[in-house]
């Protein structure tokens, strides 16, 4: 934008076409990008070439091929009779679960940390201090070593497992619990969920214009999770109310049946959330400490409570500042999943290792890494700064 | 745009780099530099494994001190360079080591699309199953539905399948990066079986088991369900490098077939055995032909000892891995270790 800026006022003083700042501008990006690109072409010809000279094959072949290698956690049907690239698919999956539910619970965790270190109460602001000193001062391996150990040692082994109810299951081989057995219906209980979520977000946007223009507040939040309990529910009751139901029982060295929480889950799960939900607490802190003192004041002078006061004022006004920094903590957190193959969670990492090492094409294996790594990154990025516009301060 | 393809271009600038290394030949590189450089596991005890003092000992470190001893006839001119299982065959290509001994199984794909060649092979070694007695397990056919810890990085997981899959059995894996890791989580009870080339599962047993539990409250179940037949591994290319380090192995075998070892080696100088002759260099040629000292086969004996000696220092009978020969004696008494001869 500044060199069309400078070059508009040139073209008036008539200089020799090398002094033209446009020209200029052009001539210096065309360069630069020709630089790039031959170091790129120069590097990858000569990787190829190297990799020719030492017979070692190169290429994408290898993804069609069958692995051979059991995952122990999957949310997919997998088999050692898959392909690489369904090996692969499993581990990204397992990549996005975690990373998933540790943004959610690191937002909530780090949100209510935040928020406690501004609280008069003394005790509440110290515990939410040195909480957020010690995990953010301790490299999260370390933390993820520990909660592992902890785990693994502290539950007995499944034939002494803990015994909840005859129904849950807490042992070193995770917590095991029953599950509906899988029905038709459940389908359709989603397709009413999606309907209920729906119907409730434009619930949400009558709401707001009718407490605009009568000033009558109506609890959204109530109704909507009547909603979306409520419809599944009638689908469920609808569809003749199945109740079979798999449930986890001790068979050999393990649990049969029911479904699982794996401790290599639990623990990184643990671990990230612990850990990142300290940068969060940071950020909201900042959030709201960048405020004017007088929305508080102000606040305070219309009568309104101090939890109104934080939830009405001024952590919609915070969240333009949190906002931009948070998206770095959700990359952290997937991109810190990837120390997953440290405590054996399979993830993404972990399947491509095993592939690197079966295949031996190291190169393309960890070309795919990136580019999934960065694939999800990006989309991370591309909804946050998506959200960030859309809460952006509306000036006047 | 311009930043991420410049992301990716200095990572390719890393292989770049190191290909380049590959330029001449790999023994005048090694001689030039005055030291072998050996790249070995981070450790497992009989077959690398660095003690108090800072030095390696162990099976596969004998074949870096035995090449050493061929080419600059002093076993001490030798480098270490610790690598995981991933970093290993990067390292050879590269050129960052000149001799992979890590207990790694000599396959036809490696063999191949990875650019190396194996020598002779130094341990004839199979997958095998540790189990904690308490679980009553006899054989490998009772572990349906087990779980089972997994040190990745190998073919383990692939025979592991492969195994369970042919008898019809299901298992979990817990595949954990580093094996001191893995050994922890299979004592800590997060698995029932732990599952490794057994000459490893031997050595976990024999060093690592944490107190109050002892060594002998695991077996090794009889079920061996792989081939794994560990060779040392160097680039494809110089092919002299690799005859010296194949024939170095073997220099070792023929020693203990001839009877040949660490303490009669002066003697054994002076027999009028003509094969002992030859060996030895006494009759020269041998070593010429090698592009080696014609002493090479009495350095390595005098410094390294023969195999049956280095076998019974590292992991024999009366070391705590307490591993019989089995199919690593020689060919003459029941094994399969058959050395070409040298003559």
């Amino acid at each position: 934008m500044a060199v069309e800026a400078l070059g508009s006022t040139s073209r008036t003083t008539k200089v020799a076409f090398w002094n033209d700042p446009t020209v200029r501008g052009w001539v210096f990006q065309i360069v630069i990008v020709g630089l790039v690109g031959g170091l790129a072409y120069y590097l990858v010809s000569n990787t190829v070439e190297n990799l020719a000279r030492q017979k070692i094959a190169s290429g994408f072949h290898y993804l069609g091929r069958e692995a051979g290698f059991e995952i122990g956690d999957s949310m997919i049907a997998y088999s050692p009779a898959s392909t690489y690239a369904r090996a692969m698919f499993v581990g990204l999956l397992n990549t996005i679960k975690v990373a998933g539910i540790g943004i959610v619970l690191a937002t909530i965790l780090g949100t209510l940390l935040g928020v406690g270190r501004l609280s008069p109460n003394w005790l509440l602001s110290k515990i939410c201090e040195y909480y957020v000193e010690t995990f953010r001062n301790v490299p999260l391996l370390l933390w993820l070593f520990l909660i592992y150990k902890m785990i693994s040692e502290a539950f007995p082994g499944p034939r002494q497992a803990i015994n909840v109810l005859n129904s849950f299951f807490l042992s070193n081989r995770g917590l095991y619990f029953p599950v509906p057995l899988a029905h038709p219906i459940h389908e359709w209980m989603g397709v009413g969920l999606i309907v209920a979520i729906v119907a409730t977000w434009f619930m949400a946007r009558w709401a707001k214009k009718r407490q605009e223009a009568t000033g009558q507040p109506f609890h959204t939040i109530y109704a909507g999770l009547a909603l979306m309990i409520g419809i599944p529910a009638l689908v469920w009751i609808a569809g003749g109310a199945p109740t079979g139901t798999s449930w986890p029982e001790l068979k050999g060295f393990n649990f049969v049946g029911g479904t699982v929480i794996q401790p290599e889950f639990t623990a990184l799960l643990v671990g990230l959330v612990l850990y990142t939900s300290a940068f969060v607490a940071e950020i909201v802190r900042s959030g709201i400490l960048a405020l004017n003192k007088g929305q508080s004041e102000a606040a305070a002078a219309l009568g309104l409570s101090r939890g109104q006061t934080m939830r009405l004022v001024l952590l919609p006004q915070a969240m333009r500042l949190i906002i931009p920094p948070m998206t770095s903590q959700y990359l952290n957190i997937t991109k810190n999943s990837s120390l997953a193959i440290a405590i054996g969670y399979p993830d993404l990492v972990a399947s491509v290792n095993v592939t690197i090492n079966q295949t031996g094409q190291a190169i393309e294996n960890v070309l795919i890494i990136m580019a999934a790594y960065l694939t999800v990154s990006l989309s991370i990025s591309a909804f946050m700064n998506f959200y960030n516009k859309r809460i952006a301060l509306m000036e006047r | 745009m311009g930043k991420y393809s410049l992301a990716g271009a200095i990572g390719v600038a890393a292989i770049l780099a190191s290909g380049s290394a590959m330029a001449g030949k790999d023994l005048d590189a090694i001689k030039a530099r005055g030291a072998l450089i050996c790249g070995i596991g981070s450790g497992t005890a009989g077959f690398m494994l660095q003690d108090s003092q800072g030095k390696w000992t162990g099976l596969d470190v004998d074949v870096c001190r035995a090449v050493a001893a061929a080419i600059f006839g002093d076993a001490e001119k030798v480098k270490y360079v610790p690598l995981t299982s991933q970093q290993r065959f990067t390292a050879v290509q590269s050129g960052e080591v000149d001799i992979l001994s890590n207990n790694t199984t000599a396959t036809l794909q490696r063999d191949t699309a990875l650019g190396l060649d194996f020598t002779a092979v130094t341990y004839y070694d199979g997958q095998g199953f540790l189990v904690n007695k308490k679980l009553g397990v006899k054989s490998a056919k009772e572990l349906n539905g087990a779980t089972v810890c997994v040190a990745p990085g190998t073919t383990t997981e692939l025979n592991l399948a492969d195994y369970f899959r042919a008898n019809k059995m299901t298992f979990k894996p817990v595949v954990i990066e580093k094996v001191e890791e893995v050994r922890a989580a299979f004592f800590s009870g997060r698995c029932d079986v732990y599952t490794n080339d057994s000459s490893s599962l031997y050595s976990t047993r024999a060093a690592n088991v944490p107190p109050p539990a002892t060594a002998d409250d695991f077996i090794i179940l009889p079920e061996i369900i792989s081939k794994e037949p560990l060779a040392p591994a160097v680039r494809h290319g110089d092919n002299q490098f690799a005859d010296i380090v194949r024939w170095s192995q073997y220099a070792m075998l023929e020693a203990e077939e001839y009877g040949i070892d660490s303490k009669n080696v002066d003697e054994m100088q002076k027999s009028d055995n003509p094969s002992i002759k030859r060996i030895l260099g006494v009759t020269p040629g041998m070593g010429k032909a090698l592009g080696v000292d014609e002493k090479w086969v009495y350095n390595i004996i005098k410094q390294v000892g023969n195999y049956g000696e280095s076998f019974e220092r590292n992991v024999g009978k009366n070391t705590p891995l307490k591993i019989e020969r089995g199919l690593n004696a020689l060919w003459s008494k029941g094994g399969l270790q058959y050395a070409e001869p040298i003559r």
